[in-house]
Formats: C-alpha cells, structure tokens, sequence
C-alpha cells in the first residue's frame, strides 16, 4: 500500500496541512497544560480538592506502577502497599508522635523503599503472572498487618494529619498543596524518564523483553528487577505521603485488596507504555468517580468494562490509543512522508510468556 | 515458569547449603510443637485441652476441602491454558448465590440447586474464556488482567442483585443435624464433614479422570505440550474450552459449599480468591496433588493459628498465611510441586 519508501529527509518542507496538524496539537497539548497549571485559578475549591489533589496524588502512585510494567515488565500489586507503609508512617510520626511534617514525610519514604527493596528481592525471582500473584501476596500481607495492629489505628486508622505549614490546610485552601502535588509529578515524572534513560534503564528493559538474553550478555536479571522495584518504592511512598497530606487521614482501608486493583485499573486505561498514562488515567478515573457516582449507582460495572474494553482495544490505553489515532490522520494527510514505522506494540509489555524459554 | 532463568541456573552449578529450606522445616516443626504441646500438655482427660484440638484440626481439615475444591479448578485451567483466572472468585461467589436464591426462592432442593448452580458458572466462565481470553492466547498478564476487569463487572452486579448483607444457604435436611463423633461427647456439623468428603471425591475423580481415560489422556498430553497435541490431531480449543468449563464450575461448586457452611458477602469471593492463589501457588502451579498439600497447609496453619497463637498475636493469624507463602516461595520459587517448564 504505501509506496516505495522515500528516505525521510527528502521532504523538507511539509504539506501545510501536516503542519497544520502538527502545530493543533501541540496547540492542544500546550492549552491542556495551561489548564492543569490553573486548575485552582479556574475551578471551584470543590474540584481542586477533588478532582486535582485526588488524580495528582493517584497519578503518582499510579506512574510507580506504570514504570515497573512499561520498563521493567514487572506487573505489581504491591505499590498499594508501600503506599500505605508510607502514608501510615507519616501518619504515625506527625499526627501522634508529633514529629515535623517532613522528617515525618522522609522517614514514611525511607520506610517504603526499605519495604521496597525487600519485596523486591524476593519477588524478583517471578517473572509475568508469578509476579503478579507474589506481589498480590505482599499487598495482602500489608494490609491485614496493619488491619490488625492498633499501633497504626487498625481499621480506623490515623486522623488529622497535618502538611507542613508551607501548604496549609489541603482541605480549605486546596491550592498550594495542588501545587506542590503537580511540582512532585513533575519532578517524578522528569526522575523516571531520566533513569529509563540511562544505562541501569536501558538494561532494565532489555530484561523485560528479553531476560535469558541479557543474561548470556553477563547482567545480573535478577539484580535489575531488584534495583527497578525498588526506584519504583519511594515513588509509591510519595504517593502515599501525599494521600496521607491531601486527605488528612489515612487508614487500612486506604490499601485495601480493592485499592491495588484500582491502581492498576487507573495505570492500564492510562497506559501502561507511557509514564504520563498513568496521569491521564487517574485523571479520568477520578473524574468518573466523582461525577459518574451521582449518575449511576453502578459505578464499578462501568469501570470495569471501560477496563476490560481498554485491555482488548488499546493494550496502550487512552494515551496509547491518542497517539495512534493521530498517527493514522497524519498519515493520511496529504504530502505527508510516511513517518518511519514503529512496529506497535500488539500487546502489553509483558517480559516472557510462561512458555517461554524461562 | 522458572524463576531464575536458565542462563542464571546454569550459572551457578556449585552446591549452595539448603538453609532456607532447613530454616523454613525447622520453623514449621517449632509451630506443629507448640501447637501439639498447647493441646496434650493437660493429659487427655475431659478437662484437658484435646477436645479443642479435635474440632480445631477438623475445622483446618475442613477448610482445607473447601479451599481445594475452588483451588482445583484454578489449578486446572491454569496448568492447560497458562490463564490465571482472576474472576476465580466472582465466579466461586456467584456459583453460591445462585443456589441460594434457588434455594430460598424456587424452594429447590440443595442438591439439584448445587447441580445449576455448577452449569451456570461453569456457563459464565466459558462464555469469558471464548469471548475475550480464546483470542489472547499466550498473553498471559493480559489475560489476566482481562480477567480482573470480569470480576469487578461480576463482583458489582451481585452486589446489585443480592445486596450486602450476609446471607447463608440452608443445608439439606439430611446434613443438618450435628454428627456425633463418638469421643469426648463432641459433635460436628454433619455438612462440614460432608464438604470435606466432597473434596476427597473431587480429587479421586480428578485422578481417576487424568490418570485413566482418554479425556484425561489428552489434557495431559496438553498440559506438557498444547502444540503437539495440537499437531496429533487433538481438537485442542475443545479441551481447553471444556477446562474452562469444569474449572469455573468447581469454582461455583466451591461458592454452593461455603455459602452453606460459612456465608456469601461481598468480598467472600476476593478473600476466596487470594486463598484459592495461595493455594494453588504454594502446590505449584497447574498440580493437583500440590493442591490438596496447599489446601491442607492452609486451612490447618489458619485454624492453629488462630486458635494456638497467643492472644496478644491473635490477630496477626491471617499474616500468617502469606508467611508461609513467602518462606515457601523463597525455598521453591515454583511452589512445592510446581516444575518448570
């Protein structure tokens, strides 16, 4: 169908429609992030507080797993976990041991990616579904630990917790704690693209798709995984820090068996291959749950079938689902070179089937 | 399927100490001790603790049926279809639900109730696997999450349908009386004995069906190799279709039982499932027999240890559970019968 491939830099002067499309988006692009900027400014405090701290917060937890499905082909359920290990600690520290909010905040971090690492050394054995199910084990482990111990509140969990004084109180004046959320999803989501980037990221995902190979090339497979899982951690710590200071509480239901697969739903119909899907589906997650509800008494029915359509459809969720419709337009417009071909990815980033050679 | 791929394995050929796995013996004979020493030290008479122990370790045992029971369908369509079956436990507590509105509503009697009860999600299961999983064959973290998203979908619309509120099947009349077991003038619940003879039959039958018809012939030669069972000309897509038709049943199956001894609730069927994975990861995955041992070193670690623990740890007895997950998995990453492939 498409003719005889041109070298690319023939064409230097694209047709005005294909700039044309090039600058709508990233017009659109542009616009969107001026309004995630001014959320605060242009929507009431009821939103801000919300929509914005909820999806910001969630998007964290979410991107810790998107990161270890899309580079390190790990699918965990146990970022939930670490989450709570996080947010409980913080919770602990300053609201009854009256400890500063951020030594509060580092300890709960410090604490997860400790927690991190050792679930990481153990589960980084398993690869695909074994993972799946060991890191299951763990978040399960977690929540009836502290479910069960009072120290932590148990069922009833830790009330007002305090941020810091730089962010006042989330709940009236959402603002600035909206601002320091989008100012940490920044700073984790430039983190994570920069270590997929670097030599460990880029060995970290030759061991997703390729294990045995990266072995016989003398990495250690099961160092990576270990390592991933653990960079991953504080990002789930933070995540649950920032729960813990949005919501001023916290307690064992927040990392419920119910929660992890709630984190994976907002990470799937984001997108598993792309950091900023994890976003964009906590974003439209949150969005439902909080407009859907009033709507529908069966909220979780059309969650799960916007789920299972997004694992049939788009493998790449919504993001994934964007850049291909736009690759499709573009393609079809005229004088457009056809850009050089990314094979898609038919399927999720999965490492190895288990009938592989592993 | 291993955890350590081969290159790792051939790697290291020297001899490394079991100490894992002498550790983890060691603690589980420490635990079986202390159990044994809290339910003989005050000798065997009546006021001593052994009636205890006799109705603690048949509420392991118990236990241990119903769990291989939903257990071994998960098994089962793990080891021929490589399909972690997440909807595993909407099915198991719908497999319960529909017996009891059959029950409670059409006045049907336990048994056929039980019977529907098995084709209807065995139905369900099937119609999953032919929809969505049948064409992803070979994806397995898709399928599974596939999988997940039919059981939110499941999992809601029976609480819409059958409310929150805990309700229990009523046994058939003839399990209803308690059984007297003839020592220390203790009686049993006549339908947990019963669950428990159910599991021992589902596992003969299982074993005469593997190991002695043609059926079984083939879903063994599938299990070791789908393609050149394929390639013999064995309708493979039937085999795996009626797997998963069985499979799902034995979850409902499973749901009839524990809606009848224990009750159905939303949230029985993740618990159910979390349990029916630990079972089924801790025998090794797609092995029957590491099925019934997961079952019973669950049900009997669960029900010693919240009944043997110290009551300040009491609580902590569902820890306990995936302690003995971890310890296991460390020691065989592939579970205790679990080969890699």
């Amino acid at each position: 169908m498409t003719p005889p491939a041109t070298p690319a830099p023939t064409s230097t002067r694209p047709h005005a429609l294909a700039r044309a499309w090039t600058l709508g988006t990233r017009a659109t692009l542009a616009l969107v992030l001026v309004v995630v900027a001014l959320v605060p400014v242009l929507f009431s405090t009821f939103f801000t507080s919300q929509v914005g701290l909820t999806s910001l917060w969630l998007g964290i937890a979410a991107v810790s797993l998107t990161f270890l499905s899309g580079h390190g082909g790990m699918v965990s359920l146990a970022q939930t976990a670490l989450f709570g290990i996080a947010g409980l600690t913080v919770a602990k520290l300053s609201a009854e041991a009256g400890w500063d909010p951020w030594a509060a905040a580092l300890a709960g971090i410090l604490a997860a990616t400790a927690v991190g690492l050792l679930f990481g050394a153990v589960a980084s054995g398993s690869q695909g579904i074994y993972f799946l199910i060991i890191t299951l084990a763990f978040a399960q482990v977690t929540y009836f630990y502290f479910a069960a111990v009072p120290t932590f509140g148990a069922h009833e969990g830790i009330n007002g917790i305090r941020p810091p004084d730089l962010i006042g109180d989330p709940v009236q004046h959402p603002a600035r704690m909206y601002y320091f959320l989008l100012a940490v999803s920044l700073l984790v989501f430039l983190g994570l693209r920069y270590v997929s980037r670097t030599a460990f990221g880029l060995a970290l995902q030759g061991v997703r798709d390729d294990p045995v190979r990266m072995a016989a090339l003398g990495y250690s497979v099961r160092l990576h995984r270990t390592l991933g899982f653990t960079l991953a951690a504080p990002v789930a710590g933070a995540a649950g820090v920032l729960s813990a200071w949005s919501n001023t509480r916290m307690s064992a239901g927040s990392i419920s068996l119910g929660v992890a697969i709630l984190v994976l739903t907002a990470a799937v119909i984001g997108g598993l291959n792309r950091l900023e899907g994890a976003w964009v589906g906590a974003l439209l997650y949150t969005l439902c749950d909080t407009y859907l509800r009033g709507w529908t008494d069966r909220f979780t029915t059309w969650l799960g079938v916007v789920f299972l359509v997004i694992v049939l459809v788009s493998p790449g969720g919504v993001v994934g689902m964007l850049g291909s419709v736009g690759a499709w337009i573009r393609r079809r417009l005229p004088g457009e070179t056809p850009a050089p071909m990314v094979p898609e990815a038919s399927a999720l980033p999965l490492p190895v089937s288990s009938k592989g050679a592993v | 399927m291993a955890t350590q791929t081969a290159a790792t394995r051939r790697s290291t050929p020297s001899f490394r100490p079991p100490v894992a796995a002498t550790a983890a013996v060691l603690v589980g004979a420490l635990g079986l001790l202390g159990v044994l020493w809290q339910a003989f030290e005050a000798g065997f008479g009546n006021e001593g603790n052994v009636p205890v122990f006799i109705l603690v370790t048949l509420n392991g045992l118990t236990l241990a049926g119903l769990y291989f029971i939903s257990a071994s369908g998960l098994t089962l369509i793990f080891g021929l279809l490589r399909v972690t079956n997440l909807a595993h436990g909407a099915l198991f507590l719908l497999g319960g639900y529909v017996a009891l509105t059959l029950v409670q509503d059409s006045g049907m009697s336990w048994a056929v109730a039980a019977l529907v009860a098995m084709v209807a999600t065995g139905g369900v299961g099937l119609v999953m696997h032919q929809l969505f999983l049948r064409w992803n064959q070979g994806q397995d973290l898709r399928q599974a999450l596939i999988t997940i998203a039919v059981s939110l979908i499941l999992a809601d619309q029976m609480l819409a349908y059958f409310g929150a509120t805990p309700t229990a099947i009523v046994p058939p009349e003839f399990l209803a009386q308690p059984l007297p077991l003839g020592v220390y003038d203790l009686s049993y619940p006549t339908f947990r004995i019963a669950i428990l003879v159910a599991a021992i039959v589902v596992g003969l039958l299982f074993w005469l069906v593997y190991q002695r018809t043609r059926v079984g012939m083939v879903v063994r030669a599938g299990v070791d190799d789908t393609q050149m069972t394929s390639a013999l000309g064995v309708n493979v897509q039937l085999v795996f279709a009626g797997a998963f038709f069985v499979g799902s049943a034995l979850a409902g199956l499973g749901g009839v039982f524990a809606g009848t001894s224990l009750s159905l609730a939303p949230g029985v069927d993740q618990s159910f499932l979390v349990s029916a994975l630990v079972v089924v990861i801790v025998g090794g995955m797609g092995s029957l027999g590491g099925a019934a041992l997961g079952a019973l070193l669950l049900g009997l670690v669960d029900q010693y240890s919240s009944a043997y623990l110290p009551a300040e740890y009491a609580n902590l007895s569902a820890l306990l559970t995936f302690v003995l997950l971890a310890v296991i998995l460390a020691v065989r990453p592939t579970g205790l019968f679990g080969k890699a492939s």
